[in-house]
């Protein structure tokens, strides 16, 4: 089966005053249909430059797309300007986005009626009535009360948890393929992160959509994703089925994230936390070995000598990007 | 309920906190928001006492009122058996000298301006401690976060979010306090760094016999620092307890759906687990639910619960919850 969306070497560069990031360097992933997938990964990892890439929306200057291919449905859409017609067309029907901040993601001059038909009248060619009548159906799937009255709401009259189910009625609704959701639920409440995501995996199997999960909290995508790719500065370092990620993690960076979070029920006098010792790098200027190194347990000779290590496979769709063979763990 | 005890660092006794909400061009006074409404816990020394609920739910003005940057609309405020809620500015300098905070936004908290060596030694001006071993001391307080005494010329945006926050606690130690309020230290951090930040907390716990009120929204954070767990909803605590008590019998509905909501990084126990999904949002504390807050989002609920306002009860070994039906 080929996949719906397959990224292969994807790289996205900055060029700034301070010399050249490579926020996104060399990353490959792919969606199937009707999959759920997890990309994880700490703040300033490339997680998010990663699918703006993919949608073609870093601003340029200073950001590059400058390799790599972004295959769907047959096609290289890095072959296509931004603005053309091709990922116009896409953009928002075909592969649609959720995005991390509700309060700033929607426009606030404009009422979430509109918001939700704009799409619908240029993707699919509604009229304004009919596109206003799937307006109030998606808001009432996707929890909201009274959805017919407030369609001439505006944004700052609906709460967080709120908007960002507004959020996802747009994003679905022109039936796209691929749902990107970029740290949904990072500004709510934990009760609300959980309606949220109890939505989101509702609606995907409603509207057979892929869904893209990207978060920086382990325990998000635990249980909704089947498979999860962990990011570290710019590179996928670990991929595989969740179920080997959370139980069988090989990438030390893997093993850091998940020991150093605290687990429910566990005090300090039972088990402390361990840490990942050092900072996250700073992408400016970065050496070409594994950026993982300074703050890494487990460095060999090879890691200091050697370029970053690409993925291999370690055991079925479980692949790893370190030159170390990680099995008996601490 | 009797909780006055000598051993006791802080008391807090049914402490009220109204914000007048007005309205027009006089400011004429159109409601209240019952940011605490009627509150009462208490925190014995070197205890950490973990202080979680959602936002908007009171947290983060109790912690305030404790260090009096509000005075409460009602109530007492015991810091070592003296009642701080009505003290005048001049009264309670001194006293302050004694409490540290550690705030959340390590970007916001920290004077761009100032170098290092200023922020973190000027809780010692203020309060006249500039003694002779003044450089002696800061050096000591960087030693004692981690931070090398050599980057005390650094200015904030010199450091990292973790750094930073370690000047925050490094200025929170400075008069060598009994009590530091944590109003949401780690949630502004990346996770890997988050637990260097709660370690050393723990560390500096056992060392210098601190004793915390932890707030934060985060219930696995909470859990694993704090001896107890209180855990409030708009406005009031509805259960208090011993932190793995909390977490192996929940009492209260909201307690269990928080504890639920709570995702958990192992795909095998989060699969099979239940998760209660808690129909609707918070109420505004302008105009909360009569009776019990919690009532109209509840599973178990009945009549009584619109009507009348449950308190906490002790159900045995210091676990108190406020329900009606249970």
């Amino acid at each position: 089966m080929t996949p719906l969306l397959s990224v292969e070497n994807l790289k996205t560069y900055f060029h700034t005053y301070r010399g050249l990031v490579k926020a996104v360097d060399g990353v490959s992933f792919s969606i199937n249909e009707k999959e759920i997938i997890g990309l994880v990964g700490e703040s300033g990892c490339g997680k998010s430059v990663s699918m703006l890439s993919v949608l073609q929306l870093i601003s340029s200057p200073p950001g590059e797309i400058v390799g790599g291919r972004v295959m769907f449905e047959d096609q290289d859409l890095l072959q296509y300007k931004s603005k053309s017609d091709v990922m116009n067309s896409i953009r928002g029907a075909k592969i649609a986005m959720i995005f991390q901040e509700p309060m700033t993601s929607l426009n606030p001059v404009l009422t979430i009626g509109r918001q939700l038909t704009e799409s619908m009248e240029i993707h699919l060619n509604m009229t304004p009535r009919s596109a206003a009548e799937r307006a109030i159906e998606l808001l009432r799937l996707v929890g909201i009360p009274d959805a017919k009255n407030r369609l001439v709401a505006y944004p700052h009259q609906f709460s967080g948890g709120m908007r960002q189910r507004v959020m996802i009625a747009i994003a679905l609704s022109c039936n796209p393929k691929i749902l990107i959701a970029d740290e949904p639920t990072t500004a709510v409440d934990v009760t609300t992160q959980a309606q949220l995501l109890e939505l989101m995996q509702d609606m995907v199997n409603r509207f057979n959509t892929a869904l893209m999960i990207v978060t920086h909290n382990l325990g998000v995508v635990a249980r909704y994703a089947e498979r999860i790719y962990v990011m570290y500065s710019g590179h996928i370092v670990e991929s595989g089925l969740a179920d080997d990620i959370f139980l069988d993690p090989r990438h030390p960076y893997t093993i850091g994230l998940l020991s150093c979070v605290p687990q429910l029920g566990e005090t300090r006098q039972e088990k402390k936390l361990v840490p990942i010792k050092g900072l996250p790098p700073n992408l400016i200027n970065m050496p070409a070995n594994c950026a993982f190194l300074p703050r890494c347990d487990y460095v060999c000779d090879a890691c200091r000598e050697k370029p970053w290590p690409s993925l291999e496979s370690v055991g079925r769709q479980h692949y790893v990007a370190c030159y170390r063979e990680i099995r008996d763990k601490p | 309920m009797n909780l006055v005890s000598s051993e006791n660092v802080l008391e807090i006794l049914n402490l009220k906190m109204y914000f007048p909400i007005t309205h027009g061009l006089l400011r004429r006074k159109a409601g209240e928001i019952k940011a605490v409404d009627d509150v009462s816990f208490a925190i014995k020394k070197n205890e950490t006492l973990g202080l979680v609920g959602e936002s908007g739910c009171g947290k983060t003005t109790i912690g305030r009122c404790i260090l009096r940057l509000y005075k409460p609309t009602a109530g007492k405020i015991l810091f070592s058996g003296k009642d701080i809620s009505n003290m005048k500015e001049n009264q309670l300098r001194p006293i302050r000298s004694h409490m540290g905070a550690i705030f959340q936004d390590p970007y916001g908290s920290l004077n761009p301006r100032q170098t290092a060596r200023t922020i973190v030694g000027m809780p010692l001006i203020i309060h006249g401690m500039k003694t002779r071993d003044y450089n002696d001391r800061m050096e000591n307080l960087f030693r004692l976060v981690g931070l090398d005494p050599s980057m005390m010329t650094r200015v904030p945006h010199e450091f990292s979010g973790g750094q930073r926050q370690r000047l925050g606690i490094a200025r929170a130690l400075a008069c060598q306090p009994e009590l530091i309020i944590c109003d949401e230290p780690v949630s502004a951090l990346d996770v890997s760094i988050q637990a260097q930040i709660i370690n050393l907390m723990e560390e500096l716990q056992e060392q210098l016999g601190l004793t915390y009120l932890f707030i934060a929204h985060d219930l696995s954070v909470v859990q694993h620092i704090s001896d107890r767990v209180a855990v409030m909803y708009l406005g009031r605590i509805v259960e208090i307890a011993n932190s793995k008590e909390l977490y192996e019998n929940p009492l209260h509905p909201y307690t269990k759906a928080l504890l639920s909501a709570i995702p958990i990084p192992n795909p095998v126990t989060e699969r099979k687990r239940l998760r209660i999904v808690l129909k609707g949002e918070v109420p505004s504390p302008a105009n909360p639910p009569p009776g019990c807050h919690f009532h109209p989002r509840c599973n178990i609920t009945s009549g009584v619960c619109q009507t009348e306002r449950p308190y906490l009860k002790d159900t045995g070994n210091g676990h108190m919850v406020a329900c009606l039906r249970v």
